[in-house]
Order: C-alpha cells, then structure tokens, then sequence
C-alpha cells in the first residue's frame, strides 16, 4: 500500500504540476480554447451556441484528454523505470491503475472546473451545465483510462503519441455518445450508461496497460 | 535471510530469429563474483536481463534466491528533478538503505535536476540508487561506463564490500574489472 502511495506521489507530481510537459495546465487551456473559438466560428447565434454548446465541451474535454498522451507511459518505460519496478516485484497492472488515477485527477476535476468559464461563453443554461458537469464526473475516468491503456500500447512506436490519438478517439466514441446524448434527452440513462462505459474502460486498464508495457519489453 | 543464489542451467538466448548463446551453464553461491566478457553484441546484457527475469529465455532455466537489483545505462531517475527528490522517490519505495551519497561524491549535486548531470555523475546516481535497495544479488551492465578512475575504483570497491558482505554480483563489461576472487564468463565460447 505505502508503494502505491509513493507511486501516486510521483505520478501526481509528474502530471499535476508538470516540470516541462506544462502539467494540467496545458490541456485545460486548450479546452478552453476550443470552446472559446467555437462562438467565433458559428457567429453570435445565442440560441445555435446552447443547443450545441454541450456537445463542444464534450468534443473539447475529449481532445483535450488527447493531449498528455505521449508522457504517460513511454518516459518510464525508456528510463528503465518499469524494468526497476518489476525487480522490486511491483507489477505493471498496480502501476498502470495508479497512473489512470493520476491522470485522471490531473485532468478530470480541472476541466470540470473549466467547464464553468466554458458554459458561460457557450451560453449554457443550468440544466444543460448541471448535465454536462455530472457527465464529465461520470466519463472522463473512463477517458483516463483509455488515455492510459493506449500510451502503453503506443509506448516506444514511432509517431506514438499522433497514433495514439487516432486509437483513443474511436474507442471513446461510446462515452462521448452517451455524455454528449444525454443533453438532448435530459434523462439520467445517458449518463448512466456514460459511468458504464467508463466502468468498462476502468476495469480493463491495468491488465491491457500491463500486457502492453511487458510486450513493449521484448 | 535466505542465503542469495544464482543457478542458470542450459540457458539460450535468442535476439530476433538469432541464437545469440546456448548451452550455458553456471551457479553463483553467496559472496561470488561472475563477469561476463565478450564483445559487443555478443548477448552480455541479453543474459543479464534473463538473469533478471526481464526477458524470457530461449531455452534452458534460471533460477535466483534473493532481490535482485540491476544497473544499466538508464539511471531510472526522473530527468526534470532534482538529484535528491528522484532519489526520494526510491527511498520511499526501497526503505532506508544508506545509499552512501557523500562517498559517491552526490551530496554537492542533490538540487540539480537529473538531466543536468554529467554521464559519470548519472552512473554514481544510480549506484547510490542500487545501494538503497539493498538486494542481495547485483547485477551490473557496464558499470564503469562514463565513470573516471576515481569513480571506477569506488565502484568496484563498493562491488567488493557488497560480495564481502554475502551478496552476488555479475559484471557485464569488456573492461578490466578489478575484484578480488572474479571469476570469468567468456560468451563467445558458448556463441551459437
């Protein structure tokens, strides 16, 4: 346990507050970027912007999930850091979760957060924002796991991070589907079915992201 | 603590669709020291990853008693911190084993990030590293790379007091590593 807490430590350290990668800020930013210029784009149509606003968030948390892709998993596996973590008898799969748990704290609670200044440039009522909000706590740890798994699986290729970008995009189609659907139906199933998807997402992680990171040893 | 053992019997090693040794036999007890020689590309680092258990064998088994710690050409120390914090974070995996930084000459360097230092001072991060995890059996791929005559007396200094004190160590290296009771593993006469 205490090993895990020292991994968490690191991980936190390394992706919440950054050194050179620009940590959580840098994909915050660009979610907010995206949904400022997307009201420039479409032009001042007060009510086109709250009926698609939602979508853009999504389509934007997204993205922006996409972004720390390439520090994920391939720095530690080129510094030699996996092959020192199994000598020390701590698998891949206990790494794997810490680092979805990381990364997901490193960027699901601030774009969370984002998405208020978002909303409010999007026009966003409360009931769609209310929506959105409980979607993204219900899909973007699904997000970071998948982030994760595909950075394990990419580790080490040539062009790994654009690639891991095509791979992360199809599979977190479902997500993206039910978070951004259930704004049109209002209903609590679509974000029901968001946390499913996630659930999924989860539970796979560790044993994909570990395989990955032991085939990427060779 | 149960008594470190090395017992490699019949190993093969195979790179690609090439064997690159086989038929290689040897046990290492207690307080032994083993280095492999040969020359580039000959399966040096190749069998010390089996060895590990990083890395499958071709053929043949391995079987090691003991924690095993391995030093490489890769520091495993985050390159954006500083020397002290990167080795906290083993420190806080391994428990308290002295990693004997002013010996290593790194208690001057422990504010400079990792990717600042010097190739040699890399080299005595990751010893200090080794020596923090105090495993039994070490095993060492080209220690003495990047390191000046100082740093490479110490080194194989610190391997002596770790076999002197029970532990195993296997050296990968072409160069002369000076130990007493060294033992020598030649590849090439097991080349495939």
């Amino acid at each position: 346990m205490s090993r895990a807490i020292a991994l968490l430590r690191r991980d936190l350290a390394r992706l919440l507050l950054g050194g050179r990668g620009g940590g959580a800020l840098l994909p915050v930013l660009f979610f907010l970027c995206v949904a400022m210029l997307y009201p420039f784009a479409v032009g001042p149509d007060a009510p086109l912007l709250a009926k698609t606003g939602g979508g853009v968030i999504w389509v934007a948390a997204l993205l922006a999930a996409i972004l720390p892709l390439d520090r994920l998993v391939e720095p530690d596996i080129e510094q030699g850091l996996f092959d020192q973590w199994a000598l020390r008898g701590i698998s891949e799969e206990l790494v794997i979760a810490v680092r979805v748990l990381a990364h997901w704290i490193s960027f699901g609670p601030p774009l969370m957060l984002a998405a208020l200044p978002a909303a409010a440039l999007l026009g966003l009522d409360g009931r769609a924002l209310r929506i959105v909000e409980i979607g993204l706590l219900a899909g973007t740890p699904g997000l970071a796991a998948l982030g994760v798994t595909v950075a394990a699986l990419t580790a080490g290729l040539r062009g790994g991070a654009a690639l891991g970008g095509l791979l992360v995009i199809p599979m977190a189609v479902p997500v993206l589907i039910f978070g951004a659907g259930s704004l049109g139906t209002g209903g609590t199933s679509g974000l029901a079915l968001t946390a499913a998807a996630s659930l999924v997402l989860l539970a796979i992680a560790p044993f994909a992201g570990g395989a990955a990171v032991r085939a990427a040893r060779g | 603590m149960q008594a470190p053992s090395i017992t490699v019997t019949d190993l093969a090693c195979r790179r690609g669709d090439r064997v690159l040794f086989a038929g290689l036999s040897f046990a290492l007890a207690a307080g032994a020291a083993l280095q492999v020689v040969g020359t580039n590309g000959i399966g040096k680092s190749s069998l010390l990853r089996i060895v590990a258990g990083l890395a499958p064998a071709f053929a043949g088994t391995v079987a090691v008693a003991g924690g095993v710690g391995l030093l490489d050409e890769r520091p495993a120390l985050d390159p954006a911190l500083p020397l002290g914090r990167a080795l906290a974070f083993w420190d806080a995996l391994d428990g308290a084993g002295d990693m004997q930084l002013q010996r290593l000459g790194l208690a001057g360097l422990l504010d400079v990030p990792v990717r600042y230092l010097s190739t040699g001072q890399k080299k005595r991060a990751a010893l200090a590293r080794l020596l923090g995890q105090r495993a039994p059996v070490w095993l060492l791929d080209e220690p003495l790379n990047g390191l000046d005559g100082h740093a490479a007396a110490l080194a194989e200094a610190l391997t002596a007091e770790h076999c002197a004190a029970g532990g195993i160590a296997v050296i990968a290296s072409h160069q002369p590593f000076r130990l007493p009771a060294l033992a020598t593993l030649a590849l090439a006469e097991h080349a495939a």
